[in-house]
């Protein structure tokens, strides 16, 4: 076996090697029990006290909604506010200046809903002031603020008829200081003795070897580069993102790169194991989700390392497969695995470009994107997961003509409908704004915008309708990564993808929080002999049945028409 | 509302302080100590910075190896990828051209020599490797402008092909610009 699966292997081992034990800690540090980072307590009590919280006061899931809602909202402003005036900012060695206000809504909402979509590129249009005190910041509260909804959702399934499910501040709070701050100033402390600059001397200049005159952008990059992707959120210091060989400088980082972004959500499911004391519901949750992914996983794989077929026509060799838009130190077998995660999980940080590969690969990232469960995002990729286990368990019931039970509670048509609405909102948001992109590319192609709709694509054909596909597929699921051909630099995208950003982020987590809520409330219905059991292999079956239908088939036609159709025609 | 208002401010003005305030500070403050001090690790040629050691550069003269060719032309200041799909008949007549190039530089290798990176545009357009296939097709080329033997510039490229992590994970490869400092010192 040559040395690149074998480090594709490595990485997934290792992974799992990591997640698991995690899973255990996360699980121990929200139910309070004594873990090894309590030294931390005193920083909790002072950030407790200096914002005026009491962590012990118990709140309903209503309450939870909106301490959620209020300090996100908090954050929007502040994140719109800091990109237009960043210009003006301290810690501008670059002299970049403010966004305009499209550019600053798309990326403010972007960088608060853990989606990172760039309309901008780093190197120009962000300040070491923004990507500090926005972007890092946003990176760590907005993967808190997913940890802690699947918190509240974990605690409602546990205890018998409560309306008391914890204290949201708490969770959030604990999820920063006890999970992703520490744990990202091991990683980076590892990324800045690998190559990642980490000074603030900003661009510098030298003449090279050929004697031409080089200027090259440098950063504090390593200290973002590591919560970018325990948090999965994925927007990078650089417009290359982690192919850049600054942000990601060798096949150490990006094994560690790697690890990181889907340690958290693999994690998260096993902590769901050791909270609820049913290690078994752990075990079919996962290996539904690890099924999927290696369904995706496989023809990636398979379509990356056989190489462009259009390039092999030319009689030139592909020994490791197809190269254009991937780096050599990473190689085509790491590039499929790495892009395949980050659409799986949410990341959306890239080391290859996702455009230049192969269609069959194109296809099942935008699969990863539409399906957004297979582990999943921090928390959200669970709460996304447990709107399919309601439906599930719903036509289950049906099927034996059952009440439909989940964990001893009734659901009922009130919990359905909305766990109906959050699994059609995403194909909806995502069609709706492709039929309304394409139908501006064909009709109203000369409309006088920063880049108009005539040279929106990078590529003509079915590969264009692929990415715009693509961005809007990206901006529901809030991944991040792009077809970056797009010319998305307009108001038009950058409108159209921060409302579909938003809408893609809030009501998944609202839904889920509601119906963990509601449940929470009825009657406990000890089990029977006539009880669904939800830890079963025929269970997981009838999970990923409805994941297949709902998630995966609603998007074939537009799949046909983009990278299916593509693939048949590279001959 | 005004339950949950003052302490999300609050407690936003804290957490800003604490992750985008002193945890990169303190990064910065360990980066000190690593090689490069944090600012990125350079490459030195007769008492000049030439380059830095992982940002790839432009190498156009036969008596340089080159490295991939690159969407942002190798400038540094910004970073990106050609982003053309497998398909793109433009793209293809691209790569088609390079070939060519390549072919006139380098006379008497076949086409099937060729491996795809050195006629495909890497990700970041700042790729400082190539695979040693890639190092090795260019000897002849080189050895010729310089007047050097073939069988020195093969020792010189395999002294400077860098083994998968631990020799079990990922790909070799040859860092373009140290194989043409090392070049440059053969004189």
């Amino acid at each position: 076996m040559n040395t690149e699966l074998t480090g594709v292997i490595f990485t997934y081992l290792l992974t799992l090697a990591i997640a698991i034990p995690l899973g255990r800690y996360i699980a121990k540090v929200f139910k309070g029990e004594k873990t090894w980072l309590d030294f931390m307590a005193p920083l909790d009590r002072l950030i407790f006290r200096f914002s005026g919280i009491d962590p012990k006061r118990e709140m309903n899931w209503k309450q939870h909604l909106l301490a959620l809602l209020t300090i996100n909202s908090v954050w929007l402003i502040y994140a719109f506010v800091c990109l237009m005036a960043q210009g003006h900012l301290p810690l501008n060695p670059d002299g970049n200046p403010g966004q305009s206000a499209d550019t600053a809504f798309n990326t403010a909402i972007s960088f608060l809903v853990n989606c990172n979509l760039q309309h901008y590129s780093g190197e120009s249009g962000a300040t070491y002031f923004t990507q500090h005190f926005v972007f890092m910041f946003l990176h760590f509260v907005s993967a808190a603020t997913g940890i802690a909804a699947l918190v509240v959702v974990f605690r409602a399934m546990k205890d018998k008829v409560t309306d008391k499910l914890g204290n949201f501040w708490e969770y959030f709070v604990k999820s920063i200081t006890r999970i992703l701050l520490p744990f990202s100033f091991v990683i980076a402390v590892i990324f800045a003795f690998n190559g990642m600059t980490t000074s603030y001397a900003g661009k510098d200049t030298f003449i090279s070897m050929q004697g031409d005159t080089v200027h090259v952008s440098r950063g504090p990059v390593a200290a973002l580069v590591a919560i970018k992707h325990l948090g999965t959120n994925g927007g990078g210091w650089f417009g290359a993102n982690s192919a850049h060989p600054i942000e990601n400088p060798n096949y150490l980082t990006n094994t560690v790169e790697l690890v990181a972004q889907v340690a958290i959500p693999i994690a998260l499911v096993f902590a769901l194991g050791f909270y609820l004391n049913k290690k078994k519901f752990s075990y079919v949750i996962f290996g539904v989700m690890t099924l999927g992914m290696l369904m995706l996983l496989i023809p990636t794989m398979n379509a990356e390392l056989n190489g462009n077929p259009a390039i092999a026509k030319m009689g030139i060799s592909q020994p490791t497969g197809a190269m254009e838009g991937k780096e050599v130190r990473f190689g085509p077998a790491n590039s499929a695995y790495w892009s395949i995660m980050t659409t799986i999980i949410s990341t959306g940080s890239v080391n290859s470009m996702h455009d230049s590969a192969m269609p069959v690969s194109g296809t099942m990232m935008m699969l990863g994107m539409m399906i957004n469960c297979f582990y999943g995002g921090c928390g959200v990729g669970f709460l996304n997961f447990y709107i399919f286990i309601i439906v599930a368990v719903f036509i289950s019931g049906l099927m034996v003509g059952r009440t439909p039970e989940f964990l001893g509670r009734k659901i009922e048509a009130r919990e359905m409908k909305i766990a109906s609405l959050i699994a059609l909102l995403h194909p909806f948001i995502i069609l709706v704004g492709l039929a309304i992109s394409s139908y501006y590319v064909v009709n109203v192609a000369g409309a006088d915008w920063a880049v108009k709709p005539s040279a929106w694509l990078n590529n003509p054909g079915t590969h264009g309708f692929s990415e715009m596909l693509y961005e809007y597929t990206s901006s529901a699921a809030n991944n991040g990564s792009g077809f970056e051909g797009l010319g998305d630099g307009n108001i038009f995208w950058n409108y159209t993808t921060g409302i579909v950003m938003i809408l893609g982020r809030f009501l998944p987590i609202i839904g889920p929080l509601a119906i963990a809520g509601l449940l929470a409330n009825k009657k406990y219905i000890p089990e029977s002999a006539g009880t669904l059991k939800s830890d079963t292999s025929t269970f997981g079956v009838m999970i990923f049945a409805v994941i297949v239908i709902i998630a995966a088939l609603s998007f074939f036609p537009a799949l046909a028409l983009g990278p299916i159709a593509e693939h048949f025609s590279l001959k | 509302m005004k339950t949950y208002l003052l302490p999300s401010i609050k407690l936003t003005l804290i957490l800003i302080v604490l992750t985008a305030g002193i945890y990169p500070l303190a990064i910065a403050g360990i980066g000190k100590f690593t090689p490069g001090k944090g600012d990125g690790e350079t490459i030195t040629y007769k008492d000049r910075v030439v380059g830095y050691a992982n940002i790839g550069q432009k190498f156009t003269k036969d008596e340089y190896f080159w490295g991939r060719p690159s969407a942002v032309d190798y400038n540094a200041a910004g970073s990106g990828g050609s982003n053309k799909g497998p398909s793109n008949p433009d793209y293809l007549k691209q790569v088609e051209g390079r070939i060519d190039d390549f072919m006139k530089h380098n006379p008497g290798v076949t086409r099937s020599q060729i491996p795809a990176e050195l006629v495909t545009a890497s990700g970041s357009g700042l790729d400082p490797d190539i695979s040693p296939a890639g190092a090795k097709v260019q000897v002849a080329r080189v050895a010729k402008a310089r007047g050097l033997s073939v069988d020195a510039l093969n020792k010189l490229v395999d002294e400077h092909t860098e083994q998968p992590l631990l020799g079990m994970f990922g790909p070799a490869k040859v860092n373009v610009l140290k194989l043409n400092v090392a070049l440059d010192e053969l004189k």
